[in-house]
């Protein structure tokens, strides 16, 4: 039954009409849709486990003229790990707005983001990709300015300017696809593309548009101020899900339709900038006073981290060894996207009972909140890679990989980023610890606080022990016909 | 239920399972907990138990969880875990009713103890442990878990030991990581297996393995506190004693010093490390850290920070015996693993009771100390006087195999005075204790006295664990040639890993 | 502009015309967008930008003289104009209350 893979994005969009239509039942609204379309995402995925990528075109029009929507294994993975998150926060965002005016602003455009993500992890054609990308930036900025204070939407407004660069320059590298090669489908133009200056210029002028989107160093200027100041569900979804879009289409991109015209030195380019981002994003979450800006600067590290993997790939051989550190990859962007959603969720919860979110004074708070400590804990083993998460799995296969290439200077990098992010994660929780006795209830309230812990249980321990099927599944995707995988 | 395949697994969850428990109850549930807590011990004394009899009987157990293709978690029953297992699993019993003793009244009882069953966990884990990924995974869960342990009064001294702790333990992670991963590049994920899997590797790879070793010594000597690694030691002694307890004598200490056996033994094999000319600087490691430790405990007045010390210099002897080619000197090392375990814990449980009963922290408060408190002091003694390796106490035991093992291997020109410099610096820091505590007049009154003398010597929950450990200390001995000793295990041990 | 001519030459001149001008926008407009000092100007410039790519997307649309013009290339013009106009609707909303909250303090 392919038509799971429509419910994923006709869920949500009726959803989101629904819930401007009747907005004092936003709430209801969202959540009952959220599940339904969890169900959805979870049926492709099992749909993909055991039958291999799907192909679906939508009202039986051909592609290239009509809308296809693809799922491989790579698509489904994440579409599962998108909707997950997108589910916590829808309830963990039941109990946090106190206004009603921005409660009931919040659920269409929230389903909207929803419907644009979900297309767009199944989207087969380059146009496609355009659409979805300007929805989920339009709806992604109207909802980091929602609360209407003066810094998120000052910060709003900087990221949709950025957005549209990056839309605009992604479309000028659209146009040039469809100059050379006469097609937007994924499929087809993969079979055509050859290393000339058109597929080159091409394929700069779409990466740069969507590095701008991914936030990869340096063009990450915007997201620490958006990401610090957005409500607390929106920043969850901002971190761990808008900017993971942005680098699935970059890995989509560069390893499948422009495989034959990428270079080692521009993958090197890519892991170069990758590691400044660790680094640099590192440094400035450790120096972050506010615990949301740190959570923020910690997205900008850890995709710095997704990126290192492209010199690696370019300098694998098609083989076991590829497909591991591919594996390896996916597992970190999966494991991201839970704990950083768990921790922003947290930190929600946090900044509610504090009425602030700076670091050095949170400690009442956060013994008081042991749910939540627990999950910010949690939260951190994943971020800093520690077992038993699954990020610790992510990044020895990351290591594996550097120095089976031989590619050593990747490897300080990992590891100081590593202590890095173990330094900024116990800053947060040296103050979970203090003298006086401790509350009575461990879950204060069970809307706000399971759904993080929930997220934050699944990047450390489902992700980091159950995690073998996922390469079975990825090399089961691989190196079919259709647009299905990895050619690994 | 094929239990060869799960007891491994079910050892390490009986510590996991009650202890996610506890986190959730309320403060208050004091008989609830206990009774956790003491289901927990002796479930996985009873587990332990029968696999010490299937292994005898020779079963192989082994449980294995794919994480990643080609990575396998990976539990396994040999000579060396079992050694490892039944150490932790005895003393984390008495530990446990020591603690229940110790923190009667303190706030936070059920995060502690939560904690406390995910640090077993995490060492019967590594014990365990059949490969070096398993190794490496439940080697840093061991720093989380005991993180929250060494933080746990919450004070700024304690947060701030907590950090120094955490700062050495997750560089020293970082680096055995690093080894590891390099390891597998070239060799494949390292399976323990004795005699060592990396022989047949061609010698163009030598000068990595080198490396690979280096690093994977440093990473495991950060925990062991191998000279010049050791600095959080001391600093962790802001803990609760029942901590400090665990972390000297079972957990954290003897983690790094059981690896180091490992990588040598089941990773290298001790022949080709030999080869390599790797065992010679960790035997130079292993001296330094003996001498230098014996040489800070003199000047330390914190009784703590003494046994702290005391134990830096202790733990090396196991790094020595395993530098030291020869299967008597192996002896020596393995055995070590559980006799200095016995004794050090003694050690702690003890200044522990005297800092709880009557507020003395510092040895110059201690005069007199053994005419109000025999029974502790009395334990004190028998492990003062095996660290010092007076016979018939197992330290004894230890040293003396050192010594015959150094000399079969012809290297006992310079092993043989360390040795004897390290017994006399122990009699140096110890023996004025023992004088001291039973020989001088106390000097007034006590610091404190939350527990008054009319209640005996101290509470049965604090008296009854250091006199066990040491009658035990005593006993593995007294009856180091009888079966089931640990010298027993030892001897297997070398005598599996030398082919004899 | 096109002369019909039997010579193919000046017609793909015109077409090429189009595209240069397209892409004379996006540099232009590109340029505008990076150095702008106001908001306002940074998204006219932006919208420059659009065009020019717009512009260019509608060249290639030209399939040959009497030819039907290809409609993808145009559905995707649409498609753009509509975000870009949306986009900019938004900076702007944005822009006003940024505008109202500065007044206020």
């Amino acid at each position: 039954m392919t038509e799971a893979v429509v419910w994923t994005v006709a869920l949500p969009l009726g959803g989101a009409l629904v819930a401007a239509l009747a907005p004092r039942h936003g709430a209801q609204v969202g959540v009952a849709i959220g599940v339904a379309t969890l169900a959805a995402a979870v049926a492709v995925l099992v749909q993909v486990a055991s039958g291999g990528p799907l192909r679906y075109a939508v009202g039986g029009w051909t592609p290239g003229l009509g809308i296809a929507l693809h799922a491989d294994a790579l698509a489904a993975l994440l579409l599962g790990m998108a909707n997950l998150v997108a589910l916590a926060a829808s309830v963990y965002a039941t109990a946090y707005f106190t206004q009603a005016a921005v409660r009931e602003r919040f659920w269409s455009l929230w389903l909207l983001l929803w419907t644009a993500l979900n297309a767009l992890f199944l989207a087969g054609d380059l146009f496609n990709i355009y659409v979805t990308l300007e929805l989920m930036g339009l709806a992604a900025v109207a909802l980091a300015a929602l609360g209407g204070q003066r810094p998120a939407v000052a910060a709003a407004q900087r990221y949709l300017v950025v957005g549209m660069l990056g839309s605009m320059v992604y479309l000028g590298g659209v146009a040039l696809v469809y100059a050379a090669y006469g097609t937007l489908d994924l499929v087809a133009v993969s079979t055509r593309i050859a290393p000339e200056p058109a597929a080159w210029t091409a394929m700069a002028l779409m990466t740069v548009g969507l590095l701008l989107k991914a936030a990869l160093f340096p063009l990450h200027f915007w997201l620490p101020p958006t990401h610090a100041n957005a409500p607390a569900p929106v920043s969850a979804a901002l971190s761990a899900l808008v900017v993971k879009a942005a680098f699935y289409l970059v890995l989509r991109l560069w390893l499948d339709l422009f495989a034959p015209v990428t270079t080692p030195d521009s993958s090197r380019l890519l892991g170069v900038l990758g590691a400044a981002a660790v680094l640099w994003g590192s440094w400035q979450a450790l120096r972050a006073e506010r615990l949301k800006l740190m959570a923020a600067y910690s997205t900008v590290a850890q995709l710095g981290y997704l990126f290192l993997f492209f010199p690696l790939f370019a300098g694998l051989p098609e083989g076991s060894a590829r497909a591991a550190a591919f594996g390896g990859a996916v597992l970190l962007a999966l494991t991201h996207g839970c704990a950083k959603g768990a921790l922003f969720l947290a930190a929600g919860v946090l900044q509610r009972r504090a009425g602030h979110d700076r670091v050095r004074d949170l400690q009442g708070t956060a013994q008081g909140l042991p749910a939540t400590t627990f999950t910010i804990a949690l939260a951190g083993v994943a971020l800093i890679g520690l077992p038993p998460s699954g990020a610790f799995l992510g990044k020895w296969q990351l290591l594996t990989a550097a120095i089976a290439t031989g590619q050593w200077v990747w490897v300080p990098v990992v590891l100081a980023g590593s202590l890095l992010a173990a330094a900024y994660v116990f800053r947060v929780l040296g103050h979970a610890f203090g003298h006086a006795p401790g509350p009575g209830r461990r879950v204060t309230s069970v809307r706000e606080e399971l759904p993080a812990l929930a997220l934050a249980l699944i990047a450390t321990l489902v992700l980091g022990l159950g995690a073998a099927p996922l390469w079975t599944l990825l090399a089961a995707s691989a190196g079919s016909p259709a647009f299905g995988g990895a050619p690994f | 239920m094929n239990l060869d395949h799960w007891l491994p697994g079910l050892i390490v969850l009986s510590s996991l399972l009650p202890g996610a428990v506890i986190f959730l109850l309320h403060e208050g549930s004091h008989r609830l907990r206990t009774a956790l807590n003491l289901a927990g011990a002796l479930s996985k004394l009873l587990l332990v138990m029968v696999m010490i009899w299937g292994v005898f009987h020779g079963h192989v157990y082994e449980t294995r969880w794919a994480l990643a293709p080609g990575l396998d978690l990976v539990l396994r029953a040999d000579a060396l875990s079992v050694l490892f297992v039944t150490l932790s699993t005895v003393l984390w019993l008495l530990t446990t009713i020591y603690a229940i003793g110790y923190l009667e009244g303190s706030p936070h009882r059920s995060r502690f103890f939560g904690f406390f069953s995910l640090c077993v966990t995490a060492t019967v884990g590594l014990a365990l442990a059949g490969n070096l990924l398993t190794f490496v995974i439940f080697y840093e869960a061991l720093t989380l878990t005991t993180y929250p342990l060494v933080a746990h009064r919450g004070t700024p001294e304690a947060i701030h030991g907590a950090r120094v702790y955490l700062t050495y333990t997750l560089s020293g992670g970082v680096l055995l990581l690093l080894g590891a991963v390099w390891l597998s590049t070239l060799a494949g994920p390292p399976e323990f297996v004795q005699g060592g899997v990396l022989s047949d590797l061609p010698a163009d790879l030598h000068g990595q393995l080198r490396w690979i070793f280096l690093l994977l010594i440093a990473g495991l000597g950060v925990k062991a506190a191998l000279v010049p690694l050791h600095g959080w030691l001391p600093q962790a002694m802001v803990a609760p004693a029942p901590v400090s307890a665990l972390l000297h004598a079972v957990a954290v200490v003897k983690a790094g010093a059981f690896g180091i056996v490992r990588v040598v033994y089941d990773v290298y094999g001790v022949a080709f490390a030999d080869r390599l000319g790797l065992l010679d600087g960790l035997a130079a490691a292993a001296a330094v850290t003996i001498l230098y430790g014996s040489l800070r405990a003199l000047t330390q007045d914190s009784l703590k920070k003494r046994l702290a010390y005391s134990t830096v210099s202790q733990v090396s002897y196991i790094a020595l015996g395993t530098a030291v080619l020869g299967p008597l000197a192996t002896i020596g090392g393995v055995v070590h693993l559980v006799h200095q375990g016995l004794m050090k814990i003694t050690l702690f449980f003890a200044a522990g009771n005297y800092a709880e009963t009557l507020g003395v922290h510092k040895v110059s408060e201690m005069d007199g100390i053994g005419r109000r408190m025999p029974g502790t002091t009395l334990a004190f003694t028998v492990g003062a006087l095996g660290m010092i390796g007076v016979p018939p106490i197992a330290g004894f035991v230890t040293k003396w195999y050192l010594a015959i093992g150094a000399l079969a291997a012809g290297q006992g020109a310079w092993v043989l005075p360390v040795l004897v410099a390290s017994s006399l610096l122990n009699a140096a820091y110890f023996l004025p204790i023992l004088y001291r505590a039973w020989f001088r007049a106390p000097a007034g009154l006590w610091p404190q006295e939350p527990i008054p003398a009319t209640r005996g010597e101290t509470l049965a929950a604090l008296l009854w664990p250091p006199l066990t450990t040491a009658a035990l200390a005593l006993a593995a001995g007294l009856f180091a040639a009888a079966p089931y000793s640990p010298l027993e295990w030892a001897q297997l041990i070398a005598r599996r890993e030398y082919g004899l | 502009m096109a002369r019909h001519t039997g010579w193919t030459q000046p017609v793909i001149t015109t077409q090429l015309l189009y595209g240069l001008a397209g892409v004379a926008l996006l540099s232009l407009g590109l340029r505008g967008a990076l150095a702008a000092v106001s908001m306002l100007r940074r998204l006219l410039a932006l919208n420059l930008m659009g065009s020019g790519v717009f512009l260019m997307l509608v060249a290639l649309a030209y399939r040959g003289p009497g030819m039907p013009p290809d409609p993808v290339p145009h559905a995707l013009v649409l498609t753009g104009i509509v975000v870009a106009v949306s986009a900019t609707a938004l900076a702007l909303a944005l822009g006003r209350r940024l505008a109202e909250t500065r007044e206020g303090d």
